[in-house]
């Protein structure tokens, strides 16, 4: 069979993904994810003098917990059920950067966990630094540097 | 050197395939992971390790406690010593074959390393019958092995990542074979191979390895049928090593497309390890997968003489990480062995 032709079978006879019941359970997870760090918000803001403050603290806190259940080994199964429900909040990017760090541990404390620790969080990160950066310039043009 | 000056090669077959005589699978072993032992093979292996890092700090050196298993199985089951055997030949996934290398650290045995991927059990196989048959070994020990922890290391994302995986995605087998080739014995024969050769048709899906492995299987079978002018029909059993659920529907495909329809006659390696109910995507992979499946339930059920002729094609996709996220295509291979009782 000529390559060509055997590309195009392996894409029409490739295993449809079930887009409703995975965009569902994405929806799902994500919201129940996103509900535990308004609750721990809401309580925050109770404490902590200002919004900014009670901000810091939910993403810590959240942070925490996604690194738990990495720890625990929950996180990667809820990732296989909810997909990209677990991996968008910021329980997903703690766990991005744990398994990381387990897994490159035994590779030693320079030349693996800390080197390989931003493996997969790297690209989140530069992208982060990037487009914060380009919306600064933008913002310092039409605002003024210091509004 | 003219070509009338040499004798020519006897011991092939057509243009491709090479007729082996007198070696036999003497004895064999295969040690696995728990989810290998639970899976519907279970019974058939040697021995299941309950714990898939069996007790070892790192899963490169569980992968290397696998394979040690496996061939101090062998060689206990078949009563010899280390310096008893000619060569050893094995191979597995990891960089520069280190689990093989290591392995053969303790035993002595003149050591090739092979890598062909998952086909790797296949190039063993090919290139013990050939030293055997040439008069340059008595006994040779291959093996294969591979972790699914540490191949995801090596070639996906860290184990504890949420990735959701892909239908087509299958899961590395976790464990070693291996086995004692040679001259003597009551083992299945192996009487002919059909070696080889890179097979790419364009597919750089690394989430779908079954479908671009294949090609590389319906190539082999073809060029063995016809070097042979066998059919089908002449094989109780034609199994493939890992192409999985979904390279097996492609294997079936390309076979027909060649007017050759396979029937009940097919089955695979990777969609007879695990269960559905195992959630394995496609099945099973690594270079553990055709390697165990062989040596225990194939081979067993040929000396239960359930079988009485098969053709194993183990099937190997032979890209590496960097290569992959370089954009390129996935290179194929799979090596066809005839085993008979």
């Amino acid at each position: 069979m000529d390559p060509k032709r055997y590309r195009q079978l392996v894409q029409e006879r490739a295993p449809k993904p079930n887009v409703v019941r995975d965009a569902t359970r994405a929806f799902l997870l994500g919201g129940c994810i996103a509900l535990i760090g308004q609750f721990v918000f809401d309580y925050f803001r109770l404490i902590e003098p200002t919004r900014g403050e009670a901000v810091a603290a939910t993403l810590a806190t959240m942070i925490f917990f996604g690194a738990v259940l990495t720890a625990f080994g929950v996180y990667d199964k809820l990732g296989e059920w909810g997909g990209a429900g677990a991996a968008i909040p910021i329980t997903g990017f703690a766990n991005s950067m744990v398994s990381s760090a387990m897994d490159f541990r035994r590779d030693g404390i320079i030349t693996g966990l800390t080197s390989k620790l931003f493996v997969i969080a790297g690209p989140v990160i530069v992208f982060a630094v990037v487009v914060g950066f380009i919306v600064g310039l933008l913002r310092s043009a039409f605002l003024g540097l210091f509004a | 050197m003219s070509a009338a000056t040499v004798a020519p090669a006897t011991k092939r077959v057509g243009k491709y395939t090479l007729a082996i005589d007198q070696v036999r699978i003497a004895q064999r072993a295969t040690v696995v992971g728990p989810r290998e032992g639970a899976g519907p093979l279970g019974k058939w292996f040697d021995q299941v390790e309950q714990d898939h890092m069996a007790e070892q700090p790192t899963p490169e050196k569980a992968e290397r406690y696998f394979l040690k298993q496996a061939v101090q199985l062998v060689l206990k089951k078949a009563g010899l010593s280390p310096d008893e055997i000619d060569f050893f030949l094995s191979g597995d996934l990891l960089n520069q074959v280190i689990t093989s290398s290591f392995t053969a650290r303790e035993f002595g045995i003149p050591f090739f390393g092979l890598f062909n991927a998952c086909a790797t059990f296949g190039a063993a196989l090919t290139l013990g019958s050939v030293l055997i048959d040439g008069g340059y070994a008595n006994r040779i020990i291959i093996g294969a092995s591979s972790h699914y922890q540490s191949a995801e290391r090596q070639y996906r994302y860290p184990i504890e990542l949420n990735v959701q995986r892909k239908a087509t995605n299958q899961w590395t087998v976790t464990g070693a074979g291996a086995a004692l080739l040679a001259r003597d014995g009551s083992g299945p024969r192996i009487t002919m191979v059909t070696p080889g050769r890179v097979v790419d048709y364009g597919l750089s899906d690394t989430n779908d390895m079954g479908s671009a492995m294949a090609p590389a299987a319906a190539d082999t079978l073809l060029r063995h049928l016809s070097d042979t002018g066998r059919s089908i029909g002449d094989y109780d059993l034609i199994v493939t090593g890992d192409l999985s659920a979904q390279g097996s529907k492609m294997f079936r495909l390309l076979a027909k497309d060649a007017g050759i329809t396979l029937g009940n006659t097919h089955q695979d390696c990777g969609v007879l390890i695990y269960s559905q109910e195992q959630q394995p995507g496609a099945g099973g992979s690594g270079a553990a997968c055709s390697t165990t499946v062989i040596l225990s339930y194939i081979l067993s059920e040929m000396e239960n003489t359930r079988y009485r002729r098969v053709l194993a094609i183990p099937t190997g996709a032979l890209h590496n990480p960097l290569t992959a996220s370089q954009g390129e295509t996935i290179p194929c291979i799979a090596h066809a062995v005839v085993f008979e009782l």
